[in-house]
């Protein structure tokens, strides 16, 4: 007798389910949530805190505001920031200054976790939306923020 | 002795398989050691350490705030709440009070997280029986969760969004009107899921009475989370150890007796509709305030020992802190829930079919990094 009662009840309850998933199939684009990905990569945008990449902002000045403190570096769980280094002499003081020579940021190694960019003390670094980080090798993840002859922003001090 | 000729040739063997460790039904890297007479299951051996990436020992060279990251890697599906077990653990050594509104906002994101981990535990359970429907119907769900996260942690899985001393950042402005009309969208859709694998007799066929776990067993084994609140042994730590906001609402601990797969099951369903009425009763009146204390850039914890466990989608999970006054701590422990509820593995599968396996695993519940660390 079960053997029977349970294909009534095998065939009702599939019959329920299907009402589900017949419904979905009638009115298919009423919540869809799918997005054409490569299609749509013109209207994409992502989300202001989304954690892309790390960059270093530079203004029209070729100028940013990394002064070299090296916060970043000390708080990343596994070295993907390396500072190098140099003090100079300020022409206008006369004391010795620390500036940046390159501000390397490994992508590879990187995590995401945002800790550098809590760490650092004047913005210098702020993350990127940007999330095609695929290349073709290695080499090209490791990636020096400071751009070519740049220099830190008067006024940003440590 | 024709009798005896005839049984021989009939005569069954025991024999090893290979499940995993690239099995779809593993739910990752598990490799199990099965020892098989026909399709019926003699012994299951987890074989563990495909994915070992010592977090306790990196925990060791790390400082306080780093640690928090490696947390995410563990139980990846909720990682909230793991980073919040070391900032519990952290705060609590330094006898630091967060403000309400970090509280507030945490047992909300915990939440949050619980319902996504449940709404994917519900899909691949649907697809580990046979029912690749739920799969998409689960996925659609957790990636309205997955848009709140990335909004205002800025990653969907791998959040980090915890810090010793609060947040850090506050939430996104959109955050509060976006928790709501998820509320109202998953409120219709928990009934679907309901209707879809709950009531189908298929499903209640292959999971009724598979893999029974008693509650001694499950005491004995050190179950925790839904594994063992199925087998109706109330041990919910949000319950008996309230931690950040949570001793301020009421809700109900989901606990079922019968210890079956479907009771696994049904526990984690009601366990979503608990997630959706303690976010209900704290989405409303997020209190004012800062979203963090300052704490010292160098966080050196007393000389002493710290335990915090909280209430994570799979279980309990402990943080064990030794510190030595140093700035790292001397020895990190976690206690996590993965590897007790997949010792039970081997108790309530012996006995059912290969199929019954799949089945059983899934209401368990693994994520294997996790259990590996």
């Amino acid at each position: 007798m079960s053997y029977f009662s349970d294909i009534y009840h095998g065939i009702r309850t599939l019959l329920t389910g299907m009402g589900v998933t017949g419904k979905y199939f009638l009115h298919s684009r009423k919540g869809a949530i799918t997005q054409q990905y490569p299609d749509n990569r013109d209207t994409l945008k992502m989300f202001e805190r989304f954690r892309g990449e790390v960059v270093m902002p530079h203004d029209e000045n070729n100028e940013h505001s990394c002064t070299g403190c090296q916060k970043c570096e000390i708080a990343c769980p596994n070295g993907s920031i390396e500072i190098i280094w140099d003090r100079q002499v300020d022409p206008e003081t006369g004391k010795k200054k620390k500036l940046i020579d390159k501000h390397i940021y490994h992508l590879g190694m990187c995590t995401q976790c945002g800790l550098c960019i809590d760490a650092c003390p004047s913005d210098a670094i702020k993350w990127a939306q940007n999330f095609e980080n695929a290349v073709y090798d290695r080499s090209q993840l490791t990636r020096v923020l400071n751009r070519p002859g740049s220099k830190v922003r008067a006024g940003v001090e440590e | 002795m024709e009798t005896d000729t005839i049984n021989n040739s009939f005569k069954s063997e025991e024999y090893f398989i290979n499940m995993g460790p690239q099995h779809p039904a593993t739910h990752g890297v598990l490799r199990l050691l099965l020892t098989i007479d026909g399709e019926i299951i003699k012994k299951v051996e987890p074989d563990l350490g495909y994915i070992h990436r010592s977090i306790e020992k990196m925990c060791e060279r790390d400082s306080y705030q780093q640690i928090v990251h490696l947390t995410d890697r563990m139980d990846y599906l909720s990682s909230h709440i793991n980073n919040e077990a070391v900032c519990l653990a952290v705060e609590n050594a330094l006898e630091i009070e967060v403000p309400e509104r970090v509280k507030v906002i945490r047992t909300i994101i915990d939440e949050l997280t619980r319902i996504s981990s449940h709404t994917l535990w519900w899909g691949v359970m649907g697809m580990d029986v046979g029912a690749l429907t739920s799969y998409f119907y689960g996925f659609r769900d957790r990636e309205l969760i997955n848009d709140i996260f990335e909004e205002t942690c800025g990653a969907r899985l791998t959040m980090n969004y915890n810090i010793p001393g609060g947040l850090m950042q506050d939430i996104h402005p959109n955050f509060v009107k976006r928790v709501k009309e998820f509320i109202a969208h998953f409120k219709t859709k928990l009934p679907e899921y309901d209707k879809l694998l709950t009531g189908n007799i298929i499903f209640q066929k292959r999971t009724k009475g598979v893999g029974v776990l008693s509650k001694e067993d499950a005491i004995a084994f050190g179950a925790s989370g839904p594994v063992a609140r199925g087998s109706g042994y109330s041990c919910d730590v949000r319950k008996y150890h309230p931690y950040s906001a949570l001793d301020k609402i009421t809700f109900n601990e989901a606990l079922h007796t019968e210890g079956d797969s479907y009771a696994r099951y049904l526990v984690r369903i009601q366990e979503m509709w608990e997630s959706i009425s303690i976010i209900e009763q704290l989405i409303d009146n997020i209190p004012e305030g800062d979203f963090k204390v300052a704490t010292k850039a160098v966080i050196k914890l007393p000389k002493g020992e710290y335990y915090q466990k909280v209430e994570t989608a799979r279980g309990e999970l402990g943080v064990y802190i030794i510190s030595t006054g140093g700035k790292n701590p001397h020895r990190m422990k976690f206690r996590s829930p993965g590897l007790s509820n997949l010792s039970l593995l081997n108790h309530i599968t012996v006995g059912g079919k290969i199929g019954d396996l799949v089945a059983t695993m899934a209401t368990i519940d693994i994520v294997v990094p996790d259990i590996d660390r």
